[in-house]
């Protein structure tokens, strides 16, 4: 055990990606005392201001002060400095449910198909039904039908990545039901339900550690998209993908609001691919065929 | 061949079916009284009951479908609340724009994506290679729109080489087409080069290493023949597959693109309904977007018939 983390933390990919999502980490709970105001509050005064303006700035408490905008401020006079790190919350926190959720039901699902044979044809033919629509459609219309929530967001992002999930779980589970170590079980007697949990799914934890890092990236990916499109969550909660949307309208005069939350998104998503990257090589080496998991 | 041909058509029965049964549970997804939700908060109270009775909320779950599957099988997919129009036909306009895009985008994936992918595995370990492999991880994270607007503000804004939003039809000629539609297929075809180079390296390099790949290059074919005859032609399954698979990735980036350039396309009818909470284009789009993703991959298999003459069914 030991040599396998040896192994996994002497990756680059893994590090770089590791050391990357760490300081996002850090940024997404210090969010209050890095020098940053109420993402919600905005200061009429100081509308559409370009990065580093020195201003002075009216804050919620109604006290006038100097203040830089690291970031400027956006169309209605609110910090985008503020917003894009306050917005690390959002990303991260959808990031990681969608992983947790898509990985739990996928699991649970998985097992079943792939033990129990019954189940299999008719789940495996409802999944193919979920996979045939193109995953963000499936998102936008669920959120459409239950109105953005946080809550709604998050399972409305995971519900088209559970097929995926349930069709990794199940493959895995297919070949370990041959493994002679569970025909042993089965001969002593073991419930089949110990024989899911004890045997087959410690030894399913890689693959599915690694799927659940991309399910994790791609989920960020997809609530920026909500988000830009405007279907997300409301603009009082900052998410980098709305101080995007509200930047669409000044672009060419203040492209800037753009380019802040694009960069801290594209530096998200690509630490977690190259930590899954990571992960996948060292954890893994059969598991390597990533363009037939997408 | 005959029966598989049959057997893989029939297949695609059980999948459309399933598609239309989750499209259909949809609106009853919505929480409380569907109809009161749809009707917005300035409706009056003779507007949710119209809009009940025209979506059959006020009948049992099982008459419900039947009467959408009964419209389904006329290719009848309702009217719109918002556009006031019959669904099917505000899908026929949006469509030229859409599928413009998409076979843009996919003519330039390949054209880019399938040689790139063939040069790196020849070079296996190379620059290119390398370079590729980077390529292909910052193509997967770097968001379409943030992509898409990043190519406005250089090519559109600062250069002026493309205009900035729209769409010009075919009709306009085939350059105006061209010219307004570029700047949108490139943006959209980075993830799905990304995804094409990757498969097309594994592919290309595995089928090099294939005895019959050392005795082309012994009996002296020239090398370039060598990998398009022998390792190209019989790496092609895998990249077909993917270039299908893709489709989905394909169809998510159209409606984002779109809405970044301002293309009236499905994309945009997608946005503006959900928006106005008109769900029977909702499902209409839905609908059509899991058909066409079928169909393409159904071609794929079929494909497979003239790609590898060893895959008799």
């Amino acid at each position: 055990m030991n040599t396998t983390v040896a192994r996994v933390l002497r990756n680059g990919a893994v590090r770089f990606g590791g050391i990357v999502l760490a300081v996002l980490i850090a940024v997404a709970v210090l969010a209050p005392v890095l020098g940053t105001v109420d993402p919600a509050w905005l200061d009429a005064v100081n509308m559409n201001q370009p990065p580093m303006t020195k201003a002075d700035w009216t804050g919620p408490d109604n006290q006038t002060a100097p203040r830089t905008l690291l970031m400027g401020t956006d169309s209605f006079g609110r910090d985008v400095y503020s917003r894009v790190l306050y917005g690390t919350r959002v990303s991260l926190l959808v990031g990681v449910s969608v992983a947790v959720v898509a990985l739990l039901a996928g699991t649970f699902f998985g097992l079943m198909a792939g033990y129990f044979r019954r189940v299999d044809a008719v789940l495996m033919r409802f999944m193919d039904g979920l996979m045939a629509i193109p995953g963000i459609l499936l998102a936008i219309a669920l959120v459409a039908a239950w109105g953005a929530r946080l809550s709604t967001v998050i399972i409305a992002i995971a519900v088209p990545e559970i097929p995926r999930v349930t069709r990794l779980v199940r493959s895995l589970v297919l070949s370990i039901r041959e493994e002679p170590y569970i025909e042993a079980a089965i001969s002593i007697g073991t419930p089949t339900w110990k024989i899911l949990l004890r045997h087959v799914l410690p030894n399913s934890i890689a693959p599915m550690v690694v799927q659940g890092t991309y399910v994790c990236a791609s989920a960020i990916l997809i609530e920026a998209i909500l988000s830009f499109l405007g279907l997300g969550l409301p603009s009082e909660i900052p998410t980098w993908g709305n101080i995007m949307a509200e930047a669409r309208v000044v672009f060419s005069s203040a492209p800037h609001n753009m380019w802040f939350p694009g960069i801290f998104l594209a530096f998200t998503v690509l630490a977690v691919n190259l930590l899954g990257d990571g992960l996948r090589d060292t954890l893994d080496p059969k598991f390597n065929k990533r363009g037939a998991q997408r | 061949m005959g029966a598989f041909l049959v057997k893989r058509i029939l297949a695609t029965i059980p999948v459309l079916v399933i598609v239309a049964i989750i499209v259909f549970t949809l609106i009853r997804l919505v929480p409380g009284d569907p109809a009161a939700v749809i009707a917005g908060n300035m409706a009056t109270n003779e507007d949710i009951a119209r809009i009940r009775t025209e979506l059959g909320l006020d009948r049992g779950f099982l008459t419900q479908l039947a009467l959408w599957a009964k419209g389904l099988a006329s290719s009848d997919l309702g009217q719109s609340f918002f556009f006031k129009k019959e669904v099917t036909a505000l899908i026929g306009e949006r469509l030229e724009p859409t599928l413009s895009l998409a076979f843009l985008t996919i003519v330039l994936t390949v054209l880019v994506a399938v040689p790139l992918g063939t040069l790196a595995a020849w070079r296996h370990g190379g620059w290119l290679d390398r370079a590729l492999m980077g390529f292909s991880v910052l193509g997967f994270s770097i968001p379409v729109f943030v992509l898409g607007y990043l190519l406005v503000y250089v090519f559109a804004l600062k250069l002026d080489w493309f205009p900035v939003q729209g769409y010009r039809p075919l009709r306009d000629g085939l350059w105006p087409w061209l010219h307004q539609l570029l700047l949108p297929a490139i943006t959209l075809s980075i993830v799905y080069v990304a995804l094409i180079a990757r498969v097309t390296r594994a592919s290309v390099a595995e089928a090099l290493t294939e005895d019959y790949v050392r005795t082309a290059r012994a009996k002296g074919l020239p090398e370039a023949r060598v990998l398009v005859r022998h390792a190209l032609a019989n790496a092609a399954v895998p990249i077909v597959t993917v270039i299908g698979i893709g489709i989905a990735l394909l169809i998510g980036g159209v409606v984002v693109t779109e809405s970044v350039y301002s293309i009236p396309g499905l994309g945009t009818l997608t946005v503006d309904a959900v928006l106005a909470r008109d769900f029977p284009v909702i499902q209409g789009v839905i609908l059509f977007f899991a058909f066409l993703y079928v169909m393409v991959n159904l071609l794929v298999d079929l494909s497979y018939l003239f790609l590898d003459p060893r895959i008799r069914y």
